[in-house]
């Protein structure tokens, strides 16, 4: 190609350039780099004007000076001078200078537009070119405001060069990634859309970049573009290696336009048209039978270019979610990769099954996989690929295979990189949390977690833990043996040191029967491990010792012994010293009622999301973690969409189902509710639904919610923040027996009833328990619905339990002007509702003020001016947010109406909260 | 909504030495980032070993690398981008480099960065390929060389001639 050597050029610039290189040490390197500047310097100060090929010559040594790291505070002026240069080489360098080195901020920009203005006016094609080059490098602000207008046009234009329209597209998609607002949408996205039937298929695979961006913000605009594009890949996969000519790439047709292509359908959901759903199919299945051919070339370029198209294609089947079939093949084709002997392709199939998990088509092919993947997990020599098997098998867990899948990880753990140590303990007491049976196996996975890698259990691991001890019963004493276990070891981490201490402090008393294991012996186990510890941890073992006064009367003169020496006593750390003096002084002059009564046992905690995998989503970034949700991604595309940003915006949300709620296993979520009851509960044929004494309940939580001249049920429910419990109260209004009595809600809101007796005698009644839990904010109450034989025919009765969102109320206290200022934060209109209705009942203070209250919220008086009006607060509480909410209620007593205002952050939540209350006056 | 348009973040050029040789920026970064990032992805790469997988996780961002006798190129792209169509758009780059210097070594795109520049710029724009015909992109860069006053690429001669990147 070109030639060696010729002419002068820029010598100066190989000198300089080869100088440096010469140089011995980096002193030698700096001196001679400053040398060099303060030429430069002295040249563009000068009298002499310099000529254009000195200019660029300077310019490009300060460029390269730069280039090695060292900051350039001057040659901008004579760069931007080179900008209006008709010379080609100094326009260039002028535009690499500017496009390297000059910030978004700079007050050159307007020069800069200036000359860029000028170039794109030229007509000549190579100086558009570089004009554009520069817009889409710089991409600033001041940039997108002088050109994003101006640039579509170009794009669009009829007698635009086709190297001209590739770099104008690419430009207009970075305009547009900078500043979305000021890209034009318009008359011309029809004929953007229709670039993509260009004969000129770099156009095409620009073009293409583009529509992607820009279907992303206006879907519908292009919505044209699907067909297009699924028109234009049917083409290429079909077409004979050298129909494309140079834009085959070692005999795979156009493989960067194919994955662009490919990754622009998975901007839409599946082609609702049957003959172009079909087109798609055929091309996708197309893709993947190429991927059982004999290669047609051994170089790597060959399979990697074939395999980023399938790739590609498998991530638009994954997308669809659905067409089992192409989703099993997809499966099975990674599955042979996970063998392969490239790492790169083991490394990807295990990336990419890793989504293909999540979709219930492939959930279970996937698992097929697991001893390959588990021996990946034991084989591979590339950390990076472990860590792809790690995740792999996070995702493919459920109960089938949580056990073997945990013990794996943690047999992995011992001898794990450090790098992802903390990452696999995270993932293994989640997995543990989420699919323990038996809470055993939950404690012993946790505490063999302290023990193989300690350092690495952060603090929500073992709060967790506490939290589930505390709150289940039945694991409490085998909690208790376990941890003094563990702590005999010689050596054990601090983590266990604290667990145990918690631990025994609350049951050391279960395990105290036995004479291996009592007080004083529990007491001097945990103490000696005191002085090894820091002090957070010392500080809560002496808490311990207290819990262990109240507990254990008989070792309180050790432990009193222990909190009155000096290095308790006298101890350096004010925390320690605190907690020493006021326990000791509380166990000598408390009695034991109160003593009993101040250190009782810690009441279970409020159910909540599990920490822990909050903290696993912020490590790995929203969105990256496989859905372990209950909702195994939905049939298609769109409805995952939604669920997608769902997930994302509330960040750690719904995915994690709380095993303390006792719930069902992800994939059956609605069948453990039947099985609880009767098998022959299948669902009742469509009855009507009972619902007219539904509103007598919006402000109270008492009373009889249905009654025929066989039953009659009565309710009384109490609500805690974002948890309910309600008791069902059936009565036999007969003289003969209920049989097959069955009731069963649907999984809405949580709703975890306790089975209830299949009888019920003539003239008794039963009770059943509704445990409530509100997930998010909603509109539907659930339906109970009840079966039973009397007198030989099905009884199907169906009422709708009047859990609002209202009873998630919890009210709040505040002054005049906190209320106001709040006012004024909710004030954008969609978080307004505002109704005026007439009212339906005497218009009596006291009983309004008695149904505000009944309806959660507080009552604040002295807020309104007008004393007549009412003004109330409260938040909703729901399990994965908080909604405050304020309301207003003006009565008219002339005309005998009321207007309703109500505020709050959400507007679905407002709306509701209106409908709800209006309907009480 | 998922985010689909997966772009380049940005593409490295360094030694063995770990010595920078040419950086490209798709988003916009102040000079400490850049320098910060460098120092870091320069050492995390040259610490793996050479059989390993072409691929590594890094912050939320994935790297694609691939050595060519004693260079590294190096891209950077978002977590959902595809790896493998990325490996081939360093090697079609390092492809076009060999085909217009000949034989490409390191000390071609030491001596002629701003030629390095210039081609990566017809191939690549905005982290997005633009035009990935060898023909083509040669052909606007030999344009351009017409429009230039004397033709000539700097091939030092004066040093000891370096690997090429044997393609």
């Amino acid at each position: 190609m070109p030639a060696v050597s010729k002419g002068d050029g820029m010598r100066g610039l190989a000198v300089f350039i080869s100088d440096i290189r010469n140089c011995k040490s980096k002193e030698a390197e700096v001196k001679r780099i400053n040398k060099e500047l303060a030429n430069i310097r002295s040249k563009f100060k000068g009298d002499k004007a310099l000529d254009g090929y000195s200019k660029k010559k300077y310019v490009c040594k300060l460029l390269f000076i730069f280039l090695l790291g060292h900051d350039i505070d001057f040659g901008h002026m004579e760069a931007v001078n080179l900008l209006s240069s008709n010379k080609y080489t100094e326009k260039q360098i002028g535009y690499l200078f500017i496009s390297v080195l000059v910030n978004s901020n700079s007050d050159l920009i307007r020069l800069i537009n200036n000359a860029i203005k000028n170039d794109l006016t030229s007509r000549n094609p190579t100086f558009m070119n570089l004009a554009l080059h520069c817009i889409a490098n710089v991409g600033s602000r001041e940039m997108a405001e002088a050109f994003a207008s101006e640039i579509p046009r170009i794009l669009v234009a009829g007698d635009t060069m086709d190297s001209v329209k590739q770099s104008a597209a690419l430009c207009l998609l970075r305009l547009n990634r900078t500043s979305p607002d000021l890209v034009p949408m318009g008359e011309w996205t029809a004929r953007v859309v229709h670039l993509l039937n260009d004969q000129h298929l770099g156009v095409v695979t620009a073009a293409t970049s583009l529509i992607t961006t820009l279907a992303q913000k206006n879907p519908d605009d292009f919505k044209t573009s699907v067909s297009l594009a699924v028109a234009r890949l049917s083409r290429i996969v079909t077409s004979a290696s050298i129909d494309l000519q140079d834009y085959t790439y070692y005999f795979v047709a156009a493989p960067w336009l194919s994955v662009k292509l490919l990754r622009l359908l998975q901007s839409y959901p599946p082609p609702e048209d049957a003959a172009l759903r079909s087109r798609l199919t055929e091309c996708l299945e197309t893709i993947l039978n190429k991927a059982q051919e004999p290669p047609k070339s051994k170089k790597v370029q060959h399979s990697n270019a074939k395999n980023a198209v399938l790739f590609e294609a498998i991530a638009l089947i994954i997308h669809h979610d659905s067409e089992p079939t192409l989703l099993v093949r997809a499966c099975n084709q990674l599955g042979q990769f996970l063998q392969h002997r490239e790492t790169n392709l083991r490394y990807l199939a295990l990336e990419s099954m890793c989504t293909l998990a999540s979709s219930e088509f492939s959930h279970e092919a996937v698992k097929t996989h697991m001893e390959t993947v588990i021996n990946a997990l034991k084989t591979e020599r590339d950390v990076s690929v472990r860590q792809r098997a790690v995740d792999l098998l996070y995702a493919m867990c459920d109960r089938s295979n949580a056990k073997q899948i945990v013990a794996e990880m943690l047999s992995y753990l011992e001898t794990a990189d450090y790098s992802i140590r903390e990452e696999i303990v995270l993932k293994v007491a989640i997995l543990a949390e989420k699919y323990a049976v038996d809470y055993t196996w939950y404690v012993d996975t946790i505490l063999n977690l302290i023990r193989i890698a300690g350092d690495y259990v952060s603090e929500e691991v073992w709060y967790r833990v506490i939290q589930i001890v505390i709150n289940r019963d039945d694991v409490q004493g085998y909690a208790a043996k376990t941890v003094f276990e563990a702590l005999q070891a010689p050596a054990c981490h601090e983590n266990l040191v604290k667990v145990g201490g918690y631990i025994l402090g609350e049951f050391g008393n279960l395990i105290a029967g036995d004479s291996r294991s009592s007080p004083l012996v529990q007491f001097n186990l945990l103490h000696s491990k005191f002085h090894l510890c820091s002090v957070p941890t010392r500080a809560l073992l002496l808490s311990a010792y207290i819990k262990f006064i109240n507990l254990f009367p008989e070792v309180k003169a050790t432990i009193q012994d222990v909190l009155r020496s000096d290095s308790q006593l006298r101890n350096a750390d004010v925390e320690l010293q605190q907690r020493a003096v006021e326990y000791l002084r509380l166990s000598c002059i408390a009695s034991t009622d109160i003593l009993a009564t101040v250190l009782e046992e810690m009441p279970p905690f409020p159910e909540r999301e599990s920490s822990i995998l909050a903290k696993l989503k912020k490590k790995k970034g929203p969105g990256k973690l496989p859905d372990m949700d209950d909702s195994r991604r939905s049939v298609n595309g769109s409805t995952e969409h939604s669920e997608n940003t769902d997930t994302t915006n509330k960040g750690s949300t719904h995915s994690f189902t709380d095993v303390l709620n006792l719930n069902s296993t992800p994939s059956s979520g609605a069948s453990l509710l039947i099985d609880v009851f009767s098998e022959s509960s299948a669902p009742p044929a469509a009855i009507d639904v009972s619902e007219e004494n539904f509103p007598r309940f919006v402000c109270k939580n008492n009373g009889v919610i249905y009654e025929n001249q066989l039953l009659q049920i009565g309710l009384k429910s109490e609500y805690r923040q974002n948890l309910g419990r309600m008791y069902v109260f059936y009565g036999n209004k007969t003289s003969t027996q209920f049989l097959s009595f069955s009731s069963s809600s649907p999984p809405q809101l949580n709703v975890h009833p306790k089975a209830a007796d299949p009888m019920i005698e003539g003239g008794a009644q039963m009770q059943q328990i509704l445990n409530i839990e509100c997930v998010s904010d909603f509109r539907d109450a659930p339906v109970l619905n009840i079966q039973f034989r009397y007198g030989g025919t099905l009884q199907n009765i169906a009422v709708k339990l009047p859990v609002m969102l209202n009873k998630f109320f919890q009210p709040t206290e505040m002054m005049s002007q906190d209320f106001f200022q709040r006012w004024k934060q909710l004030g954008a209109p969609q978080q307004e509702v505002q109704k005026i209705f007439k009212a339906k009942h005497p218009m009596d203070t006291e009983v309004t003020k008695a149904k505000i209250l009944g309806f959660g919220v507080a009552l604040l008086d002295g807020v309104d001016p007008n004393p007549a009006n009412f003004v109330g607060a409260g938040v909703i509480h729901t399990k994965t947010t908080q909604v405050g909410c304020l309301l207003r209620l003006e009565p008219n007593m002339q005309a005998q109406m009321y207007r309703l205002t109500l505020r709050t952050s959400r507007d679905s939540v407002s709306q509701r909260l209106c409908e709800l209350l209006s309907d009480q006056f | 909504m998922p985010f689909l348009c997966l772009f380049m973040q940005f593409m490295l050029l360094f030694s063995r030495q770990g010595k920078l040789r040419l950086q490209k920026w798709y988003v916009p970064l102040s000079d400490k980032e850049k320098k910060k990032i460098t120092r870091e992805l320069v050492q995390t790469v040259l610490a793996r070993k050479p059989k390993m997988c072409s691929f590594l996780e890094w912050r939320d961002l994935k790297i694609v690398y691939k050595r060519y006798a004693s260079l590294y190129f190096c891209c950077a792209i978002e977590d959902q981008d595809n790896e493998l169509i990325t490996l081939e758009i360093i090697h079609r780059y390092v492809e076009l480099l060999d085909k217009y210097f000949g034989s490409v070594c390191e000390l071609d795109i030491i001596f002629n960065f701003e030629k390095a520049y210039f081609i990566l710029d017809e191939f690549l724009l905005g982290g997005e390929a633009q035009e990935t015909s060898k023909k083509n992109v040669l052909k606007a860069i030999e344009q351009a060389d017409l429009l230039q006053e004397v033709r000539y690429v700097i091939k030092p001669t004066w040093e000891q001639c370096q690997v090429s990147f044997c393609l």
